[in-house]
């Protein structure tokens, strides 16, 4: 059987049929799960897509993480189940404590579109372990706050433990320590700034984000069996 | 009792502020100068009926902790004033 990826819809999201594609075209199955719903049926990941959940107001993912399927989440997320979130999903999992730190705006004040190029720096995680450490991968962002911040001792626990997922190999945003994604002490909940969906055709002009879903079908298809 | 309350936000000493900076530099060419330390921040206000003032304070404490702010990066400062008896 495929695996069964989860893809949660808050009102605003906007970036959750490109996921459903991109899971698709890998090989594996795809549903939307609507915010408001309080399980998330027998789905092996999940992924919070990108967007502007409940529009952004507050602060991004401020008011989404009080939707009630962020209760289910954060279960899933407790029992090991594989996590991803994209984007506005990456902003929403920190303010629902689920990976440490904050996304703030844009040092240049810039909302920034376009491709840029992160490597792999673990293979460990829900997102990685189909790629090698190393790897650059060419991925498109498009965000406008996706500065990422957090306290000096978080930083060094997520260097020490190998936590850092993706660095920019030349930052875009202002983000510490160049860090475009990272992983939760489990190593299964992953939060990263570009988009992996938007590059997983020729025709979107790159095929890198590819090798990062396929990951979390790889631990989809691992918590299945 | 029913309490006005002021809550305002900023972004934490030490945390970057690029749209702070951003006013600041541009506050030269419209010919304010000497300006410095120019944060940006949110204020809410609200009223909120509680048993008395420090059961008001303590409750929006609690909100701004787990909502009004992200104490990652924010923090806030409270101001509650009696409204009289609701």
């Amino acid at each position: 059987m495929a695996p069964r990826v989860g893809v949660v819809v808050f009102p605003g999201s906007n970036c959750e049929f490109d996921v459903v594609e991109a899971v698709r075209s890998l090989g594996g199955d795809a549903e939307l799960l609507w915010h408001a719903q309080a399980s998330l049926g027998d789905v092996e990941a999940i992924v919070l897509p990108g967007g502007f959940a409940h529009g952004d107001y507050l602060r991004p993912g401020a008011i989404a993480r009080f939707s009630p399927v962020m209760k289910a989440v954060e279960a899933f997320a407790a029992a090991g189940g594989p996590v991803v979130g994209i984007c506005n999903g990456f902003q929403v999992l920190c303010e629902a404590g689920l990976l440490p730190g904050a996304l703030q705006k844009n040092a240049g004040l810039k909302f920034l579109c376009k491709p840029v190029v992160v490597r792999v720096e673990t293979d460990t995680t829900a997102l990685t372990v189909d790629v090698r450490v190393g790897t650059e991968l060419r991925i498109p962002i498009n965000h406008f706050e996706g500065n990422y911040t957090c306290e000096p001792e978080t930083l060094a626990e997520l260097r020490a433990d190998d936590r850092i997922v993706l660095r920019y190999t030349d930052n875009p945003n202002g983000s510490v320590d160049d860090i475009a994604g990272i992983c939760s002490a489990g190593r299964n909940v992953v939060g990263l700034m570009p988009h992996p969906e938007r590059a997983c055709h020729p025709m979107l002009g790159s095929t890198d984000g590819a090798p990062l879903l396929r990951s979390l079908l790889v631990r989809a298809g691992a918590l299945a069996a | 009792m029913r309490f006005s309350v002021l809550v305002e936000t900023r972004l934490r000493a030490g945390v970057a502020d690029p749209q702070g900076a951003t006013i600041e530099r541009s506050l030269p060419a419209l010919g304010f100068d000497g300006v410095s330390g120019v944060r940006v921040g949110k204020a809410f206000r609200f009223t909120i009926e509680s048993d008395d003032e420090a059961a008001a304070r303590a409750e929006v404490e609690d909100m701004c902790k787990r909502f009004l702010t992200n104490p990652v990066i924010e923090d806030a400062t409270i101001s509650v004033e009696s409204n009289g008896p609701a």
